[in-house]
């Protein structure tokens, strides 16, 4: 396979800057389905900040609002209830965040690249790269705060959704790259 | 002829049949018919005469705007491609690369059929692109035209002698009619009908009231019965070197190809109500652009009926013909699976080979899907909340499009672990052995 080697070398050095960061905890949490462990990437901590601060943003301004209301209403101390559920609502929506960030995976085969994700339902798709259609890379409005991109793959089913969110605009670009090359190199008909 | 001169066999630029103005009005009979329809109650409601004026206006702007489109229009068969231009001030100039072409469709309308004109329809590989068509030819022209598209990619000396084949598969009025009348929206139909008959004994203006309410439903469920009767009468499958080829239809008769390479997955549905008779639905997907579908979504694939009712012999005899291989054998999934799915794990089981999937899934309507592994997409392995605890996933074949797909539902972790690894594998040889056959077929 040519053009592979020079990928992963680049590969390597991207990975050690944080992108590819395979904390110990996360690594237990996922002994992946009959794939070795090894090798598997993850999405930018960075993700988790954004997931944390959305849902920080979110509580406040919620529990500014019912708080409010509520003292306005039915005097301080439902006031204060109401911040408090507010705050334990962002607490659990934070536990559920982290849980599904921490799912997320990906990993560059020879012949094709997998992506796992997923807490309540799990997925884990294994899409050829000489099925890849096209790659897209897009960046929201929060996104492009936190400088995260999400990769997307299409490939000519529907139903194959590889998606990698929460990438550092580098290490989206040079994935990017990658599997255009790849995909370009095993291009097969339909 | 400028560029013309270069290409030896190019032919002349051609223009659509002279009647193709006239048999373009037909397409907007029916709508015609309806506003007659809705103005001549009107005027009857109203104690006026209809006013008619505007169905004239109508009628001659349409019969103009045709005109001018034949005009406009031409086409001509290069070397390897198929060049359409049309249109006034909006031109459109097309170039189909006879490659390409995934299959040619020729169709007729009631009135083209009077007049002797039929449409071809060319669809190409690969998404984005437009499909192109010629309307209207005359019948020689248009046979002639879809043997030399469609000989662009296969041998002449075959392609001659496709007409003698013996039929495949082929329905008979009887068996459309009973299939027609055992599904689901005729049975509505004539529950509703009966019933609203039955009321109309003892309660007449409770049934009218009803009836006027239903009536919108009942006509649209009666408008799909007659089409399903009216688009699968006659349906004959013959083989031909390219695909099977596939002749229906009452008053709009369509002759279609389903090319062998082409096929994304086979379906074969059998309905509960057809299971006493041994029947069952044979459909298939095929790789093909439309216009329609813009958003990307996944390639847009044509869902074909390859036989609309058909008996067991007639479905294996097709099946062995599209994939050319034996069933692989299938398991059935734990007896744990009941818990979660209890009413389809009567029929649930999945299999495959180096080169096929084979899964039954469904309980009313029992659903066998092939999976060429070769148009494989992608592998995915699923696992619900349900079915952690009871140690079960489901991997599914991602196959082009968003209908279909093969599911191995509810098989064992371990076993779900292996297929994914198998499948990717299987999928992998099975599609660099197909393109590197295809490779050295275009070497030759």
């Amino acid at each position: 396979m040519p053009g592979t080697q020079p990928g992963t070398a680049q590969l390597g050095h991207k990975s050690d800057r944080g992108t590819g960061r395979s904390d110990p905890d996360v690594s237990k949490s996922s002994s992946v389905h009959g794939f070795e462990d090894e090798g598997w990437l993850r999405p930018s901590p960075v993700l988790w900040r954004m997931r944390r601060t959305e849902v920080a943003v979110v509580t406040v301004l919620l529990g500014a609002c019912m708080g409010l209301v509520f003292l306005g209403a039915l005097g301080p101390v439902s006031g204060l209830l109401a911040c408090a559920s507010v705050a334990l609502l962002g607490a659990t929506m934070a536990f559920f965040l982290r849980r599904r960030f921490r799912a997320w995976r990906y990993q560059e085969r020879h012949e094709d690249l997998i992506v796992g994700r997923g807490v309540l339902v799990q997925r884990l798709s294994v899409v050829p790269y000489g099925r890849m259609q096209f790659v897209e890379v897009t960046a929201g409005p929060v996104e492009r705060l936190f400088k995260l991109s999400t990769v997307k793959l299409h490939t000519a089913a529907a139903a194959s959704d590889a998606r990698i969110p929460g990438l550092e605009t580098a290490e989206a670009a040079r994935l990017r790259d990658r599997l255009t090359e790849l995909g370009e190199a095993m291009a097969a008909g339909m | 002829m400028t560029e013309a001169s270069s290409e030896a066999e190019a032919l002349p630029w051609q223009r659509l049949h002279p009647l193709t103005p006239l048999a373009r009005i037909g397409r907007l009979a029916p709508a015609l018919v309806f506003l007659v329809l809705i103005s001549t109650v009107h005027s009857k409601v109203e104690n006026q005469t209809a006013e008619t004026d505007y169905l004239v206006v109508i009628t001659l702007g349409s019969a103009l705007y045709g005109y001018i489109h034949w005009m406009v229009t031409r086409w001509r068969l290069e070397a390897d491609t198929l060049r359409i231009e049309t249109g006034l001030i909006r031109k459109d100039s097309r170039r189909l690369p006879l490659a390409r072409i995934q299959a040619v469709d020729i169709v007729r309308p009631l009135l083209a059929r009077l007049l002797g004109v039929s449409e071809l329809r060319v669809r190409l590989a690969g998404s984005g692109s437009t499909d192109g068509r010629l309307a209207y030819l005359t019948a020689a022209q248009a046979a002639e035209l879809r043997l030399r598209l469609l000989a662009g990619r296969h041998d002449p000396d075959t392609l001659s002698a496709a007409d003698e084949r013996l039929p495949m598969a082929a329905v008979t009025l009887g068996r459309l009619i009973g299939s027609v009348l055992l599904s689901l929206v005729s049975l509505v139909l004539i529950g509703t009908v009966a019933t609203l008959g039955t009321l109309d004994q003892f309660e007449p203006r409770t049934a009218r009231a009803v009836g006027g309410f239903l009536a919108v439903y009942l006509v649209s469920f009666a408008g799909v019965v007659w089409r399903r009767l009216s688009g699968q009468y006659g349906f004959i499958a013959v083989e031909g070197p390219e695909g099977v080829r596939i002749r229906r239809g009452l008053l709009q008769t369509i002759s279609e190809t389903v090319p062998y390479g082409r096929i994304q997955a086979v379906r074969q549905v059998q309905p509960v109500l057809w299971r006493p008779f041994g029947w069952c639905r044979l459909e298939v997907d095929v790789a093909g652009a439309t216009a329609r579908n813009q958003r990307g979504e996944g390639t847009s694939v044509v869902r074909k009926a390859l036989l609309p009712v058909g008996s067991a012999g007639d479905a294996v005899h097709l099946l062995d013909r599209l994939l050319g291989a034996p069933d692989p054998p299938r398991t059935a999934p734990p007896r744990r699976a009941r818990w979660k799915a209890p009413l389809s794990f009567h029929f649930l089981s999945a299999g495959h080979d180096a080169t096929h999937a084979m899964c039954v899934t469904g309980r009313i309507n029992r659903t066998t899907t092939w999976v060429p592994l070769e148009k494989t997409q992608s592998v995915r392995r699923v696992q619900g909340p349900l079915q952690r605890p009871l140690g079960l996933a489901t991997v599914h074949v991602d196959v082009a499009g968003r209908r279909t797909r093969g599911e191995f539902r509810d098989r064992t972790v371990e076993e779900a672990d292996r297929l994914v690894a198998e499948l990717t594998a299987c999928s992998r040889s099975a599609r660099q052995h197909v393109y590197a056959e295809v490779g050295n077929r275009r070497g030759k």
